[in-house]
């Protein structure tokens, strides 16, 4: 194994043919910022549902984030990719199968089952804050729009921020799952490349092209996480404050 | 056709304890690993914080990468039975998570226990296992129990390369009907198994967090 890994030819002949890598490498990121976006969207609303006083959405919120978390990404993909175009076919009443691009299939995917998790995310984000904090604000002669941009949503983008950027690191791995489908993601392009060449530097170049995308995202949860510890200080203001305020 | 038969369940249900055995054997090496590799993460320093930093390197690579590709990476490279190559793929990448989780554990225990605990004559190994490590395993069991789930669902990835896990066994059923409503079927079993197992777990999970509030 060692040996095929140092070997110079191998290496030239993986950097010569990167083109299906940096295909699937795009195909992936495009997959990334359309899952993103699904799962923003449905996993914002679906957070907003479980904070209201309706038991109907409270419930739609709950039965949804408890079926997503609890089953695997990839029976859920597979389930889309085999049965998925008859069940359109049966619910549209077409003549043939619907066909789903892979493209489709993934950004769905991980966007449905993120949601659910980036719901959980929004939730905590909406309960951490405590109602007080509106009253307070209003009857210091805050309007709504103030109160909101200058106190809720400071303090809720304090704690969401970490765990959201956490869940757009996991998206990226879990798109990972369209190779089990064919689905020509980086993943499944690398998979070919070693099946055909029988080298694994196929592997290693996907490693590394992943390690691209997730790395700065890893970082920037770090820092998010950082930053989110820190406790809010009073503006120092010389002759006003005093140096007990400036510790505290 | 009826899918249903007695010999396709019990195949079904081979896969199913596969998925079982691989997941809990998988979690017991990861703990175990992890607990190594937060322990040389948050205290080998000075003359041996070269350790410090391979394993860094370690759980930045593993975090930044996907699971499958450790599956496929490990399938390619490692002679072994499909038990044995699971395992092995799942330990790998899974203690690099559960070692920042039991880091983060570590870092909820107050220094002065392990202060305390010197000062009182006790060696490293003696303070981690009579002190330390009792505490952390307390704080961290919810994020454990969560990163269980996740190697449970995660297992079916293994579909992938021919393990015959409970995903796999549905699907070559699968491969004997062509009739939708069969098809369906097939997948409202396949998820009600998985959610009845994770959820029960996360269920277990909320039952501990209760009584530890309540405490």
């Amino acid at each position: 194994m060692l040996d095929g890994l140092l070997d110079p030819r191998r290496w030239e002949i993986t950097l010569s043919s990167m083109e299906p890598f940096w295909d699937g490498f795009f195909f992936t990121l495009q997959v990334v910022v359309a899952g993103l976006a699904i799962s923003l969207v449905l996993g914002t609303i679906l957070g907003i549902f479980s904070t209201t006083r309706s038991r109907i959405l409270r419930a739609i919120s709950r039965v949804y984030v408890e079926f997503f978390q609890n089953t695997p990404l990839p029976v859920q993909v597979f389930f889309y990719y085999m049965a998925g175009p008859r069940v359109l076919q049966a619910i549209l009443n077409t003549p043939s199968p619907v066909r789903i691009s892979s493209f489709v299939i993934g950004a769905v995917g991980v966007g449905l089952y993120h949601a659910a998790y980036i719901s959980e995310v929004i939730r905590t984000g909406i309960e951490a804050v405590p109602r007080g904090q509106m009253e307070a604000a209003l009857s210091q002669g805050f309007s709504r729009v103030q109160a909101y941009g200058y106190i809720i949503l400071p303090q809720t983008f304090k704690v969401i921020l970490p765990p959201l950027c956490n869940q757009a690191l996991n998206l990226v791995k879990n798109t990972s799952v369209l190779a089990l489908i064919a689905g020509g993601d980086l993943m499944y392009n690398a998979d070919n490349f070693v099946s055909t060449y029988g080298y694994l530097q196929g592997y290693i170049m996907a490693c590394v092209l992943y390690f691209i995308i997730c790395f700065p995202l890893a970082l920037l949860v770090q820092y998010l996480e950082k930053r989110s510890k820190r406790k809010p200080r009073a503006k120092v203001i010389p002759g006003i404050t005093t140096d007990a305020a400036k510790e505290a | 056709m009826e899918i249903f038969t007695q010999a396709n369940v019990t195949f079904i249900l081979t896969g199913f304890l596969k998925t079982l055995e691989i997941s809990a054997l998988a979690i017991v090496f990861s703990i175990i690993l992890g607990t190594v590799l937060a322990m040389v993460k948050q205290y080998c320093t000075g003359k041996l914080s070269i350790f410090k930093w391979i394993v860094s390197a370690y759980i930045e690579l593993f975090r930044c990468t996907p699971n499958l590709l450790w599956i496929l990476f490990i399938y390619f490279t490692v002679k072994g039975n499909d038990v044995f190559i699971s395992v092995l793929a799942f330990t790998i990448f899974t203690s690099a998570v559960i070692a920042e989780i039991v880091r983060g554990g570590f870092n909820s225990i107050p220094k002065s226990q392990f202060e305390a605990a010197q000062s009182q004559g006790f060696g490293f190994f003696q303070s981690m296992r009579l002190i330390i490590l009792p505490q952390t395993f307390k704080t961290i069991i919810p994020a454990l129990f969560s990163q269980c789930t996740t190697v449970i669902k995660d297992s079916s990835y293994l579909a992938g390369i021919n393990v015959a896990e409970f995903m796999f066994s549905a699907k070559v059923v699968m491969g004997y009907t062509s009739n939708l409503d069969q098809v369906l079927l097939l997948y409202g079993f396949v998820f009600l198994l998985y959610f009845v197992l994770n959820f029960g777990i996360s269920l277990i999970v909320r039952a501990y967090q209760r009584r530890v509030v309540a405490a």
